[in-house]
């Protein structure tokens, strides 16, 4: 216990140490994530009259986030699968960043979740035993489950990892092994569950097609990995951390493949609601053409739909996924057509036209958007965070010293830009 | 499934030390904090109140005079809540005949009246469809705020829905919490201390019956309803979901009496009765008149019956 004690208390030292650009880059994520709280304050002191959300449209931007979120902590498993199903060596090297963009994704969706309740203050009445958990019957129910499930997993996995490396030790694979491999399908799970959320639900035509949940888990192996390619790629030219290009490749091939099945899927559904022509074509013909008049979400929807399929062909050819430049675009335009598709275009068509063939468009306020961005902040920083102990863990600057009780740190910097010495790094490697 | 059997014998002894652990809390926590000892009190005995079906006797008899203390306070007249049960052998059903309905939307305020609902915002818990006699019941060309000189206008005819009180209700199902029920005489309730608000019941719902309190309601003094049923009528804190719950608080009471709408409505286009009761004038109308129900294919199993008298 005194050796947890002791490494915690590391942790803390080593969060206060960095450079000037950590030091900007934490504050300017409080700066957002205090404005979100002021938001959030002034909707839980005039109600949920402050978001766009009424009656007809009852979910929302947060709603949507949230489950957009999900799609992000999927990252981990097309981490997980390679490094230690298939001991592929370049993605085991990075497989713990995946389970920590889950550990902050997982907050964020249970944050995502609290903020859009009526009555947060009465949230224990979903803590079993102490409140009533609906389990099984409430897809709610279960959602809690296994998010909460999924955010325990990640975090021991990789917190038991981080704390052997830091006292120089191996980690003893019986105990991480069947984790790991649990983690396949509790990922899984959570997508499943979050789909089966909504396609559950017989009065919302738009939700019930049984397509949901395999097209849940597609395109979150498309957001999720194109998000972690962006952070790649910042933690290797901003951190002392190498990630090799063959890794970041693989996964963007993987995209593809990813992103394939996602439009097929998408197409699948958009031919039977077409070609069948029922009553049901409403919300899908609201999303793609606008229907009585109403076409909020039609360019938004386009503009997705633009951008996933030509992201597709940036990761299908060899070419334009292994140039830095097409990568980050494609990547940039998969975690945005995800975001909009699978988010808002998920979520709204939905409920419009509503149950009774009511038209309300919905478009977030001001209120609702502070609110996400100061949880987007409080998932940064957290990810921002686990990074700071994380890295320098993995590089060796951050370990027991040889009295074996205070921490050693190696790395006082920890975000600076690397550029010169890449450099110097592939001089080397040509020479 | 079984509602009423939820108490067995087995977590009954749990039950009974997480009661006595909650009022412990509740006791403790109660000394705290917030001006006067018996507001605090209050705010902290709402605070660890139970699920309504968890409550014993004596603490239903404890919220009931709380809520009732609370009501007459903030309305200042005396305010009753109500805790009648469901009656024996009784299961309510509903029939609207649409040949009749001239959209004139009494029932919606007779409602609202009744049942204390917010007047600002404004929340209804029946909702009036206007549409066209060529198209038939067509959802999507229905038009909800009609709002001509005169009703009823030509070529249209009206479709008042509310709460269909479905006998497989995908509403009470998808709640995380087990805030809302199906009652044995059929109503689905609402218990608004125990509700979230997280809305899921109203994304399951396929009649968009219910309503949720985005704001505090505003209930004028003057406009209060003070003869209040726990799981129905008795004013709505802000943040949880509600429905139409048949006027509990008046057809509990004994049998015959009516919900507000069925009073209210001039042409009589709405018959409420006894299910069960093979006298009763809504059986006659189930097995006399074309009836039909609304979404049928969704198997909610409504106890809301459309039909043509004429």
């Amino acid at each position: 216990m005194k050796k947890v004690w002791a490494f915690i208390k590391g942790c803390f030292t080593l969060l206060g140490r960095g450079s000037k650009l950590y030091y900007t880059w934490v504050c300017l994520l409080l700066v957002f994530m205090g404005i979100g709280i002021l938001a959030y304050a002034n909707q839980m002191y005039n109600g949920l009259i402050t978001t766009a959300m009424r009656d007809q449209v009852s979910w929302g931007f947060y709603i949507s986030n949230f489950t957009f979120m999900v799609w992000v902590a999927a990252a981990a498993i097309l981490l997980v699968i390679p490094a230690y199903v298939y001991q592929w060596k370049p993605i085991k090297e990075i497989a713990i960043l995946g389970e920590l963009v889950a550990v902050s994704a997982m907050v964020m969706c249970l944050l995502f979740v609290t903020v859009d309740l009526g009555r947060p203050d009465r949230f224990w009445h979903l803590i079993p035993k102490i409140g009533i958990l609906n389990f099984p019957q409430s897809l709610l129910a279960w959602d809690v489950v296994v998010l909460n499930l999924y955010l325990v997993l990640n975090f021991s996995i990789a917190g038991y990892m981080l704390y052997s490396y830091y006292y120089r030790r191996e980690p003893n694979m019986k105990y991480v092994t069947p984790l790991l491999l649990f983690s396949i399908p509790a990922a899984i799970s959570i997508h499943t569950v979050t789909a089966f959320l909504y396609n559950g639900l017989a009065a919302r035509p738009f939700w019930n097609a049984s397509i949901l949940a395999p097209r849940f888990l597609a395109s979150a192996f498309c957001s999720g990995p194109a998000g972690m390619i962006l952070m790649f790629q910042v933690i290797r030219k901003w951190t002392k951390f190498r990630i090799k290009d063959e890794a970041i490749f693989k996964i963007a091939e993987l995209i593809a493949y990813a992103m394939f099945i996602n439009l097929f899927l998408l197409g699948a559904e958009v031919f039977k609601e077409y070609y069948s022509d029922t009553a049901h074509l409403a919300p899908m013909k609201y999303l793609y053409q606008g229907l009585h008049g109403h076409a909020d979400l039609v360019s938004y929807i386009w503009t997705a739909t633009l951008f996933n399929i030509t992201a597709f062909f940036l990761f299908l050819i060899p070419q334009t996924r292994e140039n830095q430049v097409t990568l980050n675009i494609g990547c940039i335009l998969v975690f945005v057509g995800v975001y909009i598709e699978k988010g808002m275009g998920l979520v709204i068509p939905g409920f419009v036209p509503d149950v009774l063939g009511g038209f309300y468009e919905y478009s977030p306020t001001g209120v609702e958007i502070l609110v996400s961005l100061g949880i987007w902040a409080t998932g940064l920083l957290i990810f921002t965070m686990l990074l700071r102990i994380a890295i320098p863990i993995m590089n060796g600057d951050f370990h027991v010293s040889e009295d074996g009780i205070h921490p050693h740190i190696g790395d006082e910097l920890f975000l600076v830009r690397r550029v010169e010495e890449i450099e110097e790094e592939a001089d080397l490697l040509s020479q | 499934m079984s509602d009423k059997n939820r108490k067995t014998s087995g977590n009954r002894t749990f039950q009974l030390s997480r009661r006595k652990a909650l009022k412990g809390l509740a006791a403790g926590v109660g000394a705290l904090a917030l001006p006067g000892k018996d507001a605090s009190a209050a705010f902290w005995e709402s605070f660890f109140q139970k699920n309504f079906r968890e409550l014993s006797k004596s603490e239903i008899r404890d919220v009931v005079s709380r809520l009732e203390k609370e009501y007459s306070t903030r309305y200042g007249k005396p305010v009753q809540v109500k805790t009648s049960p469901p009656m024996e052998g009784v299961l309510y059903g509903y029939g609207l005949d649409l040949s009749r309905c001239i959209g004139c939307r009494r029932c919606v305020y007779g409602c609202v009246n009744e049942n204390n609902q917010s007047r600002d915002p404004q929340i209804h818990w029946i909702r009036v469809l206007r549409l066209d006699k060529e198209r038939g019941v067509d959802l999507e060309h229905a038009e909800h705020y009609y709002n001509p000189a005169k009703v009823p206008e030509e070529g249209h005819f009206y479709m008042p829905v509310q709460c269909h009180q479905c006998e497989n209700p995908p509403c009470t199902k998808v709640c995380p919490v087990q805030a809302t029920w199906k009652e044995n005489d059929g109503i689905v309730v609402v218990d608004y201390n125990w509700c979230i608000g997280c809305r899921y019941c109203m994304a399951a719902c396929p009649y968009g019956a219910r309503h949720f309190n985005w704001k505090k309601p505003g209930l004028p003094a003057g406009e209060m309803n003070p003869d209040t049923h726990y799981l129905g009528n008795r004013p709505r804190p802000v943040g949880v979901v509600e429905k139409c719950i048949f006027c509990m608080q008046r057809t509990r009471e004994r049998e015959g009496k009516y919900p507000a709408c069925v009073e209210v409505c001039p042409v009589g286009a709405r018959k409420f009765g006894n299910l069960l009761d093979h006298e009763s004038e809504i059986r006659f109308v189930i097995e006399n008149k074309r009836v039909f129900i609304l979404k049928e294919d969704l198997n909610t199993q409504p106890k809301f019956y459309y039909f043509y008298s004429v």
